[in-house]
């Protein structure tokens, strides 16, 4: 029973960790993701987020087995 | 639909005569090809930049793009499409991105070809981190733009 957490780019190194797992007890949605992962710290403003490599929401439903990203605005191209 | 990221450099003139050629040994329906190549500036925002890192999200990068393909295939009547993205060190004149398709019409080929662009910076999870003049130091490039909307009623991104 466990979700896996993934940080990219800026936030992977403010945070120091590029990827984790946490138990999926009490995780219904994304911002309950962050929050088990982050002891409890609010989201941060202007980051994306998404469920199993898709675009999410904080409140996206969240499952046993799902791979969670959090990563800053994109500047690719 | 060619979708490829390369962490090494590659040669998108290349890359687009190759295509060009085997699509011409099959079919002569062809009658607009645009190119995009995106190339490394040694400058940004008033800084002088010796390299760039460019990091992305395996996985979810292609299936992005592959949307964005998907999408525009529904909106503009394409042959072909090919597109390229550089990933890891990134030096000055290379090749970022190359975005070229193919149409038997230049109208879809020319919006086409801004579509995908504008989405890809605004959608695909890449990110750039950029290292200034001669020095160690380093930024996160900043500034997300905002997709194909935005152009189309006039508000303008770099």
């Amino acid at each position: 029973m466990s979700i896996k957490i993934r940080y990219f780019a800026s936030l992977r190194e403010q945070l120091g960790a590029d990827e984790l797992t946490i138990k999926a007890d009490g995780v219904s949605t994304v911002f309950d993701a962050w929050q088990a992962a982050n002891q409890a710290e609010p989201l941060p403003d202007h980051l994306l987020y998404a469920v199993n490599m898709e675009y999410a929401q904080p409140e996206t439903a969240v499952k046993d087995g799902d791979e969670v990203a959090f990563f800053p605005p994109v500047t690719g191209g | 639909m060619t979708i490829r990221i390369s962490e090494i450099p590659f040669d998108p003139w290349m890359e687009v005569s190759q295509q060009h050629s085997k699509r011409l040994q099959q079919k002569h329906d062809c009658g607009a090809t645009s190119v995009f190549v995106g190339t490394m500036r040694d400058f940004n925002e008033n800084s002088n930049v010796s390299s760039m890192f460019l990091e992305h999200y395996p996985g979810m990068t292609e299936s992005q793009l592959e949307q964005i393909v998907n999408q525009a295939e529904q909106r503009w009547v394409i042959l072909d499409t090919l597109i390229i993205h550089r990933v890891g060190d990134i030096y000055p004149a290379d090749a970022i991105v190359l975005v070229a398709i193919w149409a038997s019409h230049r109208g879809d080929a020319f919006d086409a070809s801004r579509f995908i662009m504008e989405e890809l910076k605004h959608n695909a999870p890449f990110w750039k981190k950029e290292t200034l003049g001669k020095t160690e130091n380093s930024r996160w490039v900043a500034g997300n733009t905002d997709g194909y909307t935005s152009i189309q009623t006039g508000k303008t991104s770099s």
